[in-house]
């Protein structure tokens, strides 16, 4: 019997497919929720130790 | 991740298939977690974009695959002399301890920061004292130290919605309260059913579930009890933001019958149940499943109804 004919092939081959499925779905997902976020208007920058007058509260005056 | 290690008959120990990795996150307890979380978010009065809302509830259903994988590295010793777990990854030999644990403390952090980015704090605090509660205080802590575990860990089980709630709203309310408090209290006399007929299972792993440690007439009596306490509690979702007529008419047929069905099961003694095999018990168990299925299908009718324009105007709602 040749080694790579062995079951155990089979077995690493269905994790393999079945996380690089996973991780696929991962990045899909994380680029929709980005453009949905994006394309809503929603405040894309976080503090980081720095004023900005972008991240102030919005008021009227 | 693995090692792979072959024997004289040429067949391989240890080399687990990606089906057994899923088999290691509970995808019954996911699905279930899954669908009252959507409930939870789809009766919230405030709207969510549907791929926040599928990226968002994908967090927690992987949340809660995280907390059933480090319940089943902590309880691997109970689940091998359990009839009903023996079956398991771990005490099957497919998949490592470590294994376990690693893909458990993994996927609970990710599931976390993943749900933080995707909705808000609250959610993703929430999820994580889930699955802190279900990992640590229920599965390492109570589960082996007192018979009124699975109430206080009946808590894990009861976030669910009220992520969802917290996903779509950012916060906590009386509505998200009450779908808490459902499955709180609905959880003692589900687990007990299932102990009673399960009881020799958990003498011989040695866990202090209630008939081992008090026996089962207590354990009919406290299932009374807590029917008694949650049938309230059930209804009055009926006069909060989350119910209406629908859910109220529904609300009290399944209690009625739930309530009818706890009388039956403290009636009964070990002679009545060992002569027909815990056939009541094990029928009140499988209602109390459809019970709390059928409570959030009630309210999801009832957001339903409202997004229709159809719930009336009038309805009184103190909650």
């Amino acid at each position: 019997m040749r080694p790579d004919s062995h079951e155990i092939y089979g077995r690493r081959r269905s994790r393999n497919v079945g996380l690089g499925l996973v991780l696929a779905a991962v990045v899909v997902l994380t680029f929709a929720v980005t453009v949905v976020k994006m394309t809503s208007g929603h405040n894309m920058e976080a503090f980081d130790h720095q004023q900005r007058t972008s991240l102030l509260p919005k008021t009227d005056g | 991740m693995t090692e792979t290690v072959w024997t004289s008959s040429g067949t391989t120990a240890h080399e687990p298939k990606f089906g057994d990795y899923v088999e290691l996150l509970k995808p019954r307890v996911m699905r279930l977690v899954i669908f009252t979380a959507l409930v939870g978010l789809l009766a919230a009065p405030v709207g969510t974009h549907p791929v926040i809302a599928l990226a968002s509830i994908l967090c927690v259903a992987v949340g809660a695959g995280a907390s059933g994988a480090l319940n089943m590295w902590s309880d691997w010793d109970i689940d091998a002399v359990m009839d009903r777990t023996s079956r398991r990854p771990i005490p099957s030999g497919r998949v490592e301890r470590g294994e376990a644990l690693a893909i458990g403390v993994t996927l609970a952090v990710f599931s976390v920061v993943m749900l933080a980015l995707f909705s808000n704090m609250v959610a993703a605090g929430l999820l994580a004292f889930t699955i802190f509660f279900y990992a640590v205080i229920y599965s390492l802590w109570l589960k082996r130290a007192t018979p009124q575990n699975i109430v206080i860990g009946g808590a894990a089980g009861a976030f669910p919605p009220m992520i969802g709630w917290a996903i779509a709203t950012g916060g906590v309310s009386v509505e998200s309260v009450l779908m808490f408090a459902l499955i709180f209290l609905w959880t003692p006399p589900h687990f007990w059913a299932l102990a009673l007929f399960r009881n020799s299972d958990y003498i011989r792993a040695g866990v202090p579930m209630l008939p081992v440690t008090a026996g089962t007439r207590v354990t009919r009596n406290q299932i009374l009890i807590y029917t008694l306490l949650l049938v309230p509690v059930a209804v009055a979702p009926a006069f909060s933001g989350i119910g209406g007529p629908v859910y109220l008419a529904g609300a009290l047929v399944l209690n009625a019958m739930f309530l009818a069905g706890g009388l039956r099961v403290w009636r009964r003694n070990d002679g009545d149940a060992a002569a027909d095999g815990y056939r009541v018990e094990k029928r009140f168990f499988g209602f109390s499943i459809l019970y709390l299925f059928l409570h959030f299908v009630l309210i999801l009718a009832e957001a339903l109804c409202r997004l229709a324009d159809l719930s009336p105007a009038g309805w009184p709602r103190p909650f």
